[in-house]
């Protein structure tokens, strides 16, 4: 039945395209709207009749891999979660693989958010990732959530030289000095890696700047894909890798399920949001070529 | 007077801010009015959701058009605030966490405000693929390898992109295309990014140092 | 006195050494012997499991306020054993001649030996030993002579980067001082500006709005700070034409700004009493949400032109989109270079980067601020020179080896390296 959806939508968007392909070689325009349906119809047929692809990691992505499976276990490691729901979608699943990841490992990990609206997409990240994932897990020994804190880069400023200060108790109000994990945590120079998760300002970019560069800590960072572009300067040496929009999620879910098995079966958003995003930008292509074409005849005509 | 005192403060907290980075003992200065800044923003908030009250209880009172939208804006904010305010649902107590997983704030956060943002977001989808058509045509020379480019970034962030090309002997893999897509990235691309980040940091300076020495004024309300 | 005695008073000093040396060595002799007596008794006796650390060295850090002493150590050389019982290393910590407290814990091996102390404050001394730690005991090496952290009034780790400063500063004060004194100076054209009064001229004549909309930032950030001097030029062409604006914003801050800014340009144009309050109002301070709002403005107020100028970021597509949608002629400038692409792709006229921040300097002619932006080109000056030396330089030294130009490049980095 799948199938049969899958083959009903390709016939419908390449059958449409090869008749807007023909109006265009008569020099016509097409309109907005039509356009809109088209990639409408892109995006919804994978979702509904679900195409995947394989991936493979590339570079950038798979030096993040390996720089948390490197990391010896206990490793300390802060993931902060700049992001709104409106990033969610993107950035929320590669969120997701980290904190999977580092507590697989065995690392403890801090989680914080720079962003008001980060903080219920971390809570969100706790229920329903890494509580029943990982039950035999303690929060305050083996991972802890500090939450949000206003500021933008002013909070950075502080936390680089004493994160004490600007945190000092969890979200469930238990003064860090007091908890296991911050016993040798007093700044960010003690973490052995920072994850940035977001696209924002404050975002990577800020973490980079006034906490990676200044007290030396490696960063990696999961952004969104029209964010990513700008982060590449800072690749490999202050940044150690980078997770660029539902790619980067997809490529990093497979590299963790080949890695640990275990997590093979869990949902792989990203993996899935590939199928639309794939044919999506393949609609875009035969609209930029019907674009050429239409305006190239429409030139002729005028001649 | 109006306007001599914002400069007065304005020149003597950026140079002391400026100041600040070289000397250390007044290092936590830039911390300290990024805090005053935040606490001054906060108070601002009241100014920001007072003005949003008036204006939309002005649009019901008198009935301009579309005022049924804001019956819907105001009920919004009055939830909104309410469950925030007074930990409606709230597992903790009134000190908990506004946003406690199974609280009234919790719930109406993740049930509209999550897909509400995520839907206006997903509006770009529908708004890159007009532009795109509208934009990259082959006009002229730049347009052409902006229009190429553009091709083979969007191939190469497809699994067709490897496809197509996988058949490129790995001596020349560069010109596989998700490998092409890479190298545009880090080098054409980047080269273009460095050189609009400079420029802009050299443009912020330049403002700056007009805003601290007072030749730029008009933000303040007038140029005397 | 006797030959007899004699001869004893002579070997005194030897028979006395003699004594000693058999007294000091009895301990040693002693440890490796099986008791004599049963006077000692077995299980007090004392069990070494490990070395203590040794060349236990404190400084203080240097280019601080006093709130930083670096500590270092030798680990203990049991470490280097096959069956080290060491487990970690604990710092204790004594301010001001008090008793030794427990600073921090290193609960590894083979993971640090140093370890920066931030909690102590000039005007104190401090002085430190380390203890080597085992399952059973803690071995303390010899304690650091204290040590008052010092605060240092000049960070010379930036020595550079002030110098940089100076220079870009100098130059723009230089430059700003030459147009002063009534010198011509240059400055290319810019389309986007010039077409800001044919905007507002158009939207006159189709009896059609303005929308001015200032990125989705606070007033901390300077391109919001661009976009409110911008808008101070706009708002005076719109006050004299009369033309209606609608300036919907996301912080409240920018929201008190606006107001101001457009009341003065009003005020300048002799028309105060066409200013409205609500030219200006605040929409919300959630992203998508504001967006929502500009969008339903835009398509049910149609104007004819759009001004998109300060921060923006995933929105500045559908904002570009939509405006374009209804007709309108749409200016955009941001310094976010990621949404660049998109005002191009959906805009008439875009400002670059730096343009934007050009742009109340350019719009008001004033020589003092045209000055400033040719400051800004000595730093761009600067900069490509810096760029081509460095690859140059980086180029010899890798492909042929050279050098000089090794030193060149290493040199270059230090300078512009940020520490």
């Amino acid at each position: 039945m799948e199938n049969l959806g899958v083959i009903i939508s390709l016939i419908i968007i390449f059958g449409g395209l090869a008749w807007l392909f023909w109006r265009s070689v008569q020099g016509r325009e097409v309109e907005r709207r039509i356009i809109f349906v088209f990639i409408f119809v892109a995006v919804a047929a994978p979702i509904l009749f679900p195409i995947t692809f394989e991936e493979k990691a590339t570079p950038v992505v798979k030096s993040l891999f390996d720089k948390i499976e490197s990391l010896p276990e206990k490793s300390k490691v802060l993931i902060s979660f700049d992001y709104d729901p409106a990033m969610q979608p993107e950035v929320q699943p590669m969120a997701n693989a980290l904190s999977r990841h580092c507590l697989e490992k065995g690392h403890t990990v801090v989680f914080m958010c720079l962003w008001a609206t980060g903080q219920s997409l971390l809570t969100a990240t706790l229920e329903s990732v890494i509580k029943p994932e990982f039950p035999e897990l303690v929060d305050g020994t083996d991972y802890i959530s500090v939450g949000y804190k206003a500021g933008n880069e002013g909070v950075l400023n502080v936390i680089v030289s004493d994160f004490i200060r600007m945190f000092p108790t969890d979200i469930n109000g238990t003064p860090l000095d007091s908890t296991v994990i911050f016993q040798d945590i007093k700044s960010c120079a003690d973490f052995d890696l920072i994850l940035a998760v977001g696209g924002g300002r404050p975002g990577p970019k800020e973490w980079v700047l006034f906490v990676g560069d200044p007290a030396k800590v490696p960063i990696g960072v999961g952004v969104a894909a029209v964010v990513a572009p700008q982060l590449y300067p800072y690749y490999p040496r202050q940044v150690v890798g980078i997770l660029g929009g539902v790619k980067g999620a997809a490529e990093y879910e497979t590299e963790l399920a080949a890695a640990h098995p275990r997590f093979d079966e869990v949902d792989k958003p990203g993996l899935r949001m590939m199928g639309p995003q794939t044919l999506a930008h393949m609609v875009i292509m035969a609209f930029i070529v019907i674009g050429n074409i239409a305006m190239f005849r429409a030139r002729r005509k005028a001649e | 007077m109006r306007q001599t005192i914002p400069l007065f403060i304005t020149f003597f907290i950026g140079i002391l801010l400026i100041i600040a980075v070289f000397i250390p003992p007044f290092g936590e200065l830039g911390e300290t009015f990024t805090l005053f800044f935040d606490i001054m923003a906060v108070f601002a908030f009241f100014l920001g959701g007072g003005n949003l009250l008036r204006v939309h209880i002005n649009k019901l009172r008198n009935k301009k058009p579309d005022w049924p939208y804001s019956i819907v804006t105001l009920s919004g904010f009055g939830l909104m605030l309410a469950a925030g305010l007074f930990k409606i649902n709230n597992p903790g107590d009134i000190a908990a966490a506004v946003d406690t997983a199974g609280s009234l704030f919790y719930f109406m956060f993740h049930a509209a405000m999550v897909p509400l943002g995520s839907t206006m977001y997903s509006l770009l989808a529908f708004f890159v693929a007009s532009a795109s058509y509208r934009a990259f045509r082959a006009k002229n020379r730049e347009a052409t390898l902006l229009l190429i480019a553009a091709f083979i970034i969007l191939l190469g962030r497809t699994p067709f992109g490897m496809y197509i090309s996988g058949w490129i002997p790995d001596e020349v893999s560069l010109f596989q295309i998700p490998n092409l897509a890479v190298w545009i990235m880090n080098s054409p691309n980047l080269a273009g990014q460095r050189a609009i980040m400079i420029g802009i940091g050299l443009g912020v300076i330049s403002m700056s140092l007009r805003l601290i020495l007072g030749i730029e004024r008009s933000y303040l309300g007038g140029d005397k | 006195m006797s030959y007899h005695s004699r001869r004893c008073l002579r070997s005194l000093p030897t028979i006395t050494a003699i004594v000693s040396c058999l007294l000091l060595a009895l301990p040693f002799y002693a440890s490796g012997q099986e008791p004599v007596t049963d006077s000692v008794p077995a299980d007090t006796a004392v069990v070494i499991e490990a070395a203590p650390p040794t060349t236990v060295l404190s400084s203080d850090h240097k280019y601080d306020d006093g709130d930083q002493i670096n500590l270092s150590w030798v680990p203990s050389i049991d470490e280097t054993l096959k069956d080290s019982k060491v487990i970690g290393y604990k710092i204790y910590r004594a301010e001001d001649g008090g008793e030794f407290e427990l600073l921090a814990e290193i609960p590894d091996v083979d993971t640090t030996n140093a370890y920066a102390d931030q909690e102590v404050e000039h005007g104190h001394k401090y002085a430190y030993y380390v203890a080597s730690v085992t399952e059973t005991g803690e071995y303390a090496s010899l304690e650091t002579m204290p040590l008052e952290p010092e605060r240092e009034w000049l960070d010379l780790n930036k020595a550079y980067l002030f110098i940089m400063a100076l220079i870009i500063s100098g130059a723009v004060i230089i430059y700003v001082e030459t147009a002063k004194r009534g010198k011509e100076l240059f400055v290319r054209k810019i389309a986007g500006l010039e077409a800001i009064d044919d905007a507002v001229g158009r939207a006159t004549e189709m009896g059609r709005p303005v929308l001015f909309i200032p990125g989705i930032h606070d007033m901390d950030d300077v391109q919001t700070l661009a976009a409110l001097t911008i808008l101070g030029r706009v708002a005076r062409t719109i006050a004299d034409y009369d033309t209606k604006i609608f300036m919907p914003v996301s912080r409240s801050l920018v929201m008190t700004a606006a107001r101001e800014t457009i009341k003065s340009s009003y005020q300048a144009a002799g028309r105060p009493d066409a200013y409205n309050d609500d030219m200006v109002n605040y929409v919300t301070d959630e992203q998508f949400g504001y967006v929502a709002a500009v969008d339903g403005i835009m398509v049910r107020e149609k104007p004819a032109t759009v001004f998109l100028l300060g921060a923006f970021f995933a929105e500045s597509l559908i904002l570009a989109e939509t405006g374009n949608s209804v007709g309108a002629i749409q200016i955009a400038g941001t310094a976010r270079p990621a949404q660049l692409p998109f005002f191009i792709a959906a805009c008439d006229f875009t400002l670059i980067g730096e343009e934007l921040f050009a742009a109340s300097a350019y719009l008001s002619g004033e020589p003092r601020q045209l000055g400033s932006l040719k400051g800004q080109d000595v730093g761009k000056a600067i900069a490509m020179v810096v760029i081509i030396g460095g690859v140059a330089t980086a180029t010899l030294a890798g492909a042929w080896q050279m050098g000089f130009a090794e030193s060149i490049h290493g040199w270059l980095m230090e300078v512009f390296s940020t520490n």
